[in-house]
């Protein structure tokens, strides 16, 4: 019987917290160090784009302060085979192995191409990489890139920054009661409770990036979102209510007073 | 150093001496702490870090240079 308490396990890695850290979109290194701070996250994502020579300070130092490992992506890749070449960078720039896959079909609603993101997946599994892909919420396409080699699923709960939460709960549900590798939800959490709601549904952990660093103050939406994550965890393993179309009183219905004389 | 290579570097045409190496091309962009965060590709190909001082541009090499950033 698991705990709440216990951690998640991915690829035989222990992660203590639940909610991993995307880290675009932040104004400044100072905030994201600080948002870090206050998601208590060991995790967190970074991206690879072309080298700015008037930067100052890498977000590598900065995450390093923190304390937080990385997980590079392949966010931009409209190719599975974009998406290796950029793993292969990821791998040589961040010296791991780890990779959250990203193959996208559509750049207005930025959502997973299911047949270069397989394709993909494949691939790099053979190649050595340890794959989370970033998927749509579809059950089959989950248990297809499971079948691959892929240490986890992360579907999406709606589009990448719409802060839309979970639009399927359903297909969500099914994909977590059939995997057999951790669920992360990944996309569309826009406030603290989408994060719960997805631990309620049994998610194994949250990603959550804009919903945090646009948020009007990032460090306080970094501790709401770490806090719901850990009501959704804690209510999970508690056993919520099933909903019933009437009411049922909580207070006894025996032994109330009767005050009308002619009645008694 | 005779002659000199035309080369794209993340999308800009540059001309290089001769016997330019990928190192070279990193040093020239100025990349300080140990280029920390960085990944090269040419024509499309990884070049591992340790390969960087042997590995030299040809003419119209496609040189792409990645560094971190912050990303979902």
């Amino acid at each position: 019987m698991s705990s709440v308490d216990d951690p998640l396990v991915i690829a035989g890695r222990e992660l203590h917290s639940r909610l991993i850290l995307g880290t675009g979109g932040f104004a400044n290194h100072e905030l994201l160090a600080q948002a870090c701070h206050e998601a208590e996250i060991e995790l967190c994502t970074v991206a690879l784009r072309r080298l700015d020579p008037a930067a100052r300070g890498s977000i590598l130092d900065v995450l390093d302060g923190a304390g937080v490992e990385v997980l590079p992506n392949t966010a931009g890749c409209y190719t599975a085979r974009d998406a290796i070449t950029t793993a292969q960078l990821a791998r040589e720039a961040f010296e791991t192995d780890w990779l959250k896959l990203e193959v996208i079909g559509d750049d207005r609603t930025l959502l997973p191409d299911a047949v270069e993101l397989l394709a993909a997946a494949e691939q790099l599994v053979d190649d050595g990489f340890i794959v989370l892909p970033y998927t749509t919420d579809d059950p089959v396409l989950a248990r297809r890139l499971e079948d691959v080699g892929c240490v986890a699923v992360m579907p999406l709960g709606s589009p990448i920054g719409s802060g839309m939460g979970i639009c399927n709960p359903y297909n969500l549900s099914i994909i977590i009661e059939r995997a057999g590798v951790p669920v992360i939800l990944d996309a569309g959490v826009g406030t603290a409770s989408d994060a719960a709601l997805a631990m309620e549904l049994g998610c194994d952990a949250v990603l959550c990036a804009s919903a945090i660093s646009r948020a009007h103050d990032p460090v306080a939406m970094a501790r709401a979102v770490r806090l719901g994550v850990q009501a959704g965890r804690l209510a999970r393993g508690a056993g919520r209510i099933p909903r019933r179309r009437y009411a049922q009183a909580s207070t006894p219905e025996t032994g109330v007073p009767a005050f009308d004389p002619q009645g008694a | 150093m005779i002659g000199s290579v035309n080369v794209t570097i993340n999308g800009e045409p540059r001309r290089l001496p001769a016997g330019a190496t990928v190192a070279s091309v990193v040093e020239l962009l100025d990349v300080g702490s140990g280029a920390r965060g960085v990944a090269v590709a040419l024509d499309g190909e990884v070049v591992t870090r340790s390969r960087w001082p042997e590995t030299e541009l040809a003419e119209g090499s496609l040189v792409e240079i990645v560094a971190a950033i912050g990303g979902g």
